[in-house]
């Protein structure tokens, strides 16, 4: 078999691929090896990964094979798929992108992924990512920064960064991340590719380490909307061993496709047009909009989040205060990276701390820990969750009025590496228009929508809660008018 | 000679408890990882949830959740409608999350009154509270030659703990021990809980302060913990009590902290003061969503509370005629209660249930203490109350003497058997047919010349002598006052 091997288009998406696989035009072994040896060139290029598993990969691609030659299997099997390195693979390292978990191999998987193993799907390796998700630009990651396929000079977006930089590069065509401020979203913006942030508790939080608990959901990366709608489709649905999941059935995705815009009401709500919009973002997005009102949706200017001002400080309070918690755990007693030298249990766990943690995670742990102290806690935390509340109101009421929201899913395009890394409160605003999302839990997709000097932007979409169904169709109504998604990068391999 | 004065002539002492009690669930508060580490290897009891690994999700125990609103029901709790769970953070090794899922102002348990008897009063104790946490792991100090070192088992983290705080309506050691054992008494009647001090399944703090009688304000409280046993409860508190009368009498301030006990000196020391206290940031846990507790619920776990130890005492004094002492004793635990109850039962004679209770508190009392195991119950003795009761009837029915129902007694512990078939094997029916044993009697008079002329001679007492011959040849089985009249009419012939 191997004789004859036969040109693999890389190029193609997930369900191409299937449909390839299904007629025998080559085998899930052959496309695993033939990802394996571009993803190995794309490392060189844009360290998208933390660990390529090879191994696993190639058992996973067999037994794909032989599950497609008996006619059985789902639309991911034998697709290679890449995963956060914040999700737990059982005895594979998981180091999320941290010093602080050297030599970690869980002993479970988190759900999601035994969710992908059930589907058939190879995976292929751990993707970069900032340190515990924490970052938008996947410069803070222990593992070096990733880069942008479109221009190796910038940033990929995070903090699922490995994540959309490796869709983007056709390393592979599907990935998972998570994203608990935009870290789906933002990198899919600045990568060019789809990228969708499901309801909060739509997804299976177990397994995947925590940073911002109720703030976060892992969501899928494609190059299209389709087989976003596909990846969804295998990792949506309750969990028993995450009490956060909703027992609301999992729907046909793709049921409304052919609907196109067909009765769409979409509002634009002017607060994610303000000064901080780059003006050429804000002219791709404006166009955008234009297409979606010829292509016959009614677009709904009127509608408003007033409160959305408020949405960065308060997730500036909540996220570090659940990361604070989350993140006591690494003490250097049971896993992962330890200081053995000290002279008191006390001087270990803080020697291992200060050096296991970065910079950016040392720095939110410090926010959140002074946030929740006693004496601060009802001036930060408390008047954070009230905000929170009220967003999730003007948000519901918005989407009474309409079935979806537009927004630029950043404010600019990808910026240069090191540009940011010194300004975390510049760095922050690059999730200005993704993170109100996550504060109030509905779901959000961000789907290419044109160019600014060869760098892509994002259209970013958000729904009503357990409504990922009207997004998808949506952005899918939307990618079939214009074809941005279809555009690679040039920076060739 | 020292002279020593009562404390309490001067001061009103004030003691509130804290009782950290564990419950007996089948798996651990947050997964589905079993209880019950007694006599287990160290970390044997874990799994990932436990260990707190990277990415684990707490799911609530619904037994636990039961059980807890059930003691609380017990204890004249009010059962809120909503309640939750809340992140009690600190660093610790035994701690595997460095942080504990607790609940910090919504508890499961409100504002419970619990009426005690202690130092010939009645008084009544508020409860403040019932919340339900997770119990730490254990640390293990070694010493290898003066290097030491400490090992953690993680056996009982995440063990259901059942914490309940009383207001400080407390004043003498006396009361502070009566309380808890009446607790120990109402969380082993409801089943909730071992409640073995020795174990650690039942510990408990105390709170206490002095003020001038008639003093408006409480005074500075000192928390009391290292106590193991009820007894180093009641040294403990007594301690502290002359520890702070002598402080105040010298004109000193007692100051606010935490003391242990030690047990070898009877003292109280130092352990934290006021300005070492940790700010536990206690925040709502994100994993786990508020729980609105179901009236229906509610209704059902009080419907299924068993009868409490003083109401049953109560109505055992009335129903069965029993002494206050022998109903106090009899329902000390629910076990012996219910053995007493269906002994009676099975004897079906209400004139009997005293002579019941007097076998259960005499002779099988005396057999279940010899057999030195504080939860020693009639099952351990080998006897149930079938047992019981066929004995008892065998009595009343003439069938056997009460002094070889002793006798059955003792084959029947060591055997199992059941006394109907003891008296049968062993053919120790009373002789109750004067014919039978006239040829006995005779012999007797013949070879007591001595005796019966003494009885001719007007002494009565002579009769008994004869009495207890025949006794002995009949090994018991005659009644005596028959025999008596038996020998009386061959002498006088």
């Amino acid at each position: 078999m191997d004789s004859a091997v036969p040109e693999i288009d890389l190029n193609r998406t997930a369900r191409e691929h299937a449909a390839a696989l299904r007629v025998g035009e080559y085998t899930s072994r052959q496309l695993t090896e033939a990802t394996l040896s571009q993803i190995r060139s794309e490392q060189d290029l844009f360290n998208t990964y933390i660990t390529i598993t090879e191994e696993l990969a190639l058992q996973q691609a067999e037994a794909a094979d032989d599950r497609l030659s008996t006619g059985e299997g789902d639309p991911l099997t034998g697709v290679p798929i890449g995963v956060k390195d914040l999700l737990s693979t059982k005895g594979i390292p998981t180091s999320a992108g941290s010093r602080m978990l050297e030599g970690y191999r869980p002993t479970f998987n988190c759900t999601v992924v035994d969710r992908l193993q059930q589907s058939g799907a190879v995976i292929v390796g751990k993707t970069n990512l900032d340190e515990f998700a924490m970052g938008s630009s996947n410069e803070h990651s222990a593992f070096g920064p990733v880069r942008n396929p479109w221009d190796t000079t910038r940033v990929p977006g995070g903090s699922s960064g490995g994540s959309a930089a490796t869709v983007a590069a056709r390393g592979v065509p599907l990935s998972l991340g998570t994203d608990t401020g935009g870290s789906i979203r933002q990198p899919a913006a600045l990568c060019g590719v789809v990228g969708l942030k499901p309801t909060y508790g739509r997804v299976s939080r177990y397994g995947v380490i925590a940073f911002a608990s109720s703030l976060e959901q892992v969501g899928p990366f494609g190059r299209d909307v389709h087989d976003v709608a596909d990846l969804l489709t295998t990792i949506a649905g309750q969990d028993s061993l995450d009490s956060t999941t909703v027992p609301e059935p999992v729907p046909d995705y793709k049921a409304g496709f052919e609907r196109g815009f067909e009765g769409l009401r979409v509002g634009v709500p002017a607060e994610f047009f303000g000064s901080g919009l780059d003006e050429s973002v804000r002219s791709v997005v404006e166009t955008a909009i234009e297409r979606f009102e010829t292509a016959g949706a009614s677009i709904d200017r009127s509608v408003e989040i007033p409160t959305v001002q408020a949405a960065l400080p308060a997730y500036y309070i909540i996220a570090p205060s659940e990361a604070s918690a989350n993140l006591a755990r690494y003490d250097g007693v049971k896993y992962g990276y330890s200081f053995k030298d000290g002279e008191s249990v006390d001087e270990e766990m803080s020697m291992t701390r200060g050096y296991g943690f970065g910079d950016e995670v040392k720095r939110r742990i410090m926010i959140g820990t002074y946030a929740l102290s006693a004496g601060y806690y009802d001036a930060y935390y408390l008047k954070a969750q009230k905000v929170r509340t009220l967003i999730r109101q003007e948000f519901a009421m918005a989407l009474s009025k309409c079935d979806l929201l537009l927004t630029p899913t950043t404010p600019s395009v990808a910026f240069a590496l090191g540009e940011k890394i010194e300004a975390p409160y510049e760095m922050y605003l690059s999730d200005l228009y993704t993170l109100p999302v996550n504060i109030a839990g509905n779901p959000a997709i961000s789907v290419p929508c044109g160019f600014v000097q060869g760098l892509p932007v994002g259209l970013h979409l958000i729904g009503r809660p357990f409504d990922e169904a009207t997004l998808l169709r949506a952005a899918n109504a939307y990618q079939e008018e214009t074809h941005w998604h279809e555009q690679a990068p040039q920076s060739k391999y | 000679m020292t002279t020593t004065t009562d404390p309490t002539d001067k001061y009103e002492v004030v003691i509130g408890l804290e009782v950290h009690c564990q419950l007996r669930t089948q798996s651990k508060m947050f997964s589905d990882c079993p209880r019950d580490y007694f006599d287990r290897e160290p970390n044997t009891l874990i799994d990932p949830v436990t260990l707190g690994l990277p990415g684990t999700l707490p799911v609530i125990n619904e037994q636990a959740v039961s059980y807890t609103i059930l003691a609380g029901l017990a204890l004249g709790c009010r059962i809120p409608e909503f309640a939750k769970f809340d992140r009690k953070n600190y660093p610790y090794p035994d701690l595997p999350k460095g942080y504990q899922i607790t609940q910090y102002d919504q508890p499961f348990c409100l504002d419970g009154e619990v009426a005690i008897n202690a130092d010939g009063r009645e008084r009544t104790v508020r409860l403040e509270r019932i919340h339900l946490e997770e119990d730490t792991g254990r640390l293990l100090h070694r010493d290898d030659g003066g290097k030491g070192y400490s090992l953690i088992d993680f056996n009982r983290a995440g063990v259901p703990l059942m914490e309940l705080v009383t207001k400080p309506d407390l004043h003498t050691s006396e009361e502070a021990v009566v309380f808890l054992r009446y607790l120990r008494q109402i969380f082993r009647y409801t089943g909730v809980s071992d409640s073995d001090l020795e174990k650690g399944s039942f510990r408990c703090d105390a709170n206490i302060s002095l003020r001038t009688h008639g003093a408006q304000e409480l005074g500075a409280k000192v928390e009391i913990k290292n106590m193991n046993s009820f007894r180093s409860v009641q040294r403990a508190i007594e301690f502290e009590i002359i520890r702070q009368a002598a402080v105040l009498d010298a004109g000193g301030t007692v100051e606010q902290e935490t003391r242990g006990f030690v047990d070898g000196t009877g003292e109280t020391v130092s352990q934290r003061s006021k300005e070492g206290a940790h700010d536990y940031r206690y925040f709502p846990e994100p994993d786990l969503p508020p729980l609105r507790i179901e009236t229906a619920m509610v209704d059902e776990l009080r419907a299924s509370l068993p009868e409490l130890p003083r109401a049953r005492a109560a109505r055992f004094e009335s129903a069965y005629g029993l002494s206050r002492d022998e109903a106090r004793t009899l329902t000390e635990t629910r076990q012996r209660a219910e053995d007493y109850e269906a002994a009676v039962t099975l004897v079906g004679d209400l004139d009997l249930a005293s002579t019941v209770a007097h076998w259960l508190i005499g002779d099988i009392a005396g057999r279940i203490n010899e057999l030195g195991r504080a939860d020693a119950e009639l099952i351990d003795t080998g006897i149930t109350p079938k047992h019981i009761a066929q004995l008892v009837q065998l009595v009343d029915e003439g069938t056997i003497t009460a002094s070889t129902a002793k006798d059955v007694l003792g084959f029947a512990f060591d055997s199992g058997d059941l006394p109907e078939t003891i008296v049968e094997e062993q053919n120790l029916k009373q002789v109750t047919d004067v014919h039978a044993i006239k040829d006995i009697v005779v012999t007797i008079i013949e070879n007591n010349p001595k005796a019966v002329d003494d009885y001719r001679g007007g002494k009565e007492s002579a009769i008994k002598f004869l009495v207890g011959q025949v006794m002995r040849e009949t090994k018991g089985r005659t009644d005596p006052n028959s025999a008596a009249d038996l020998i009386k009419t061959t002498i006088d012939s």
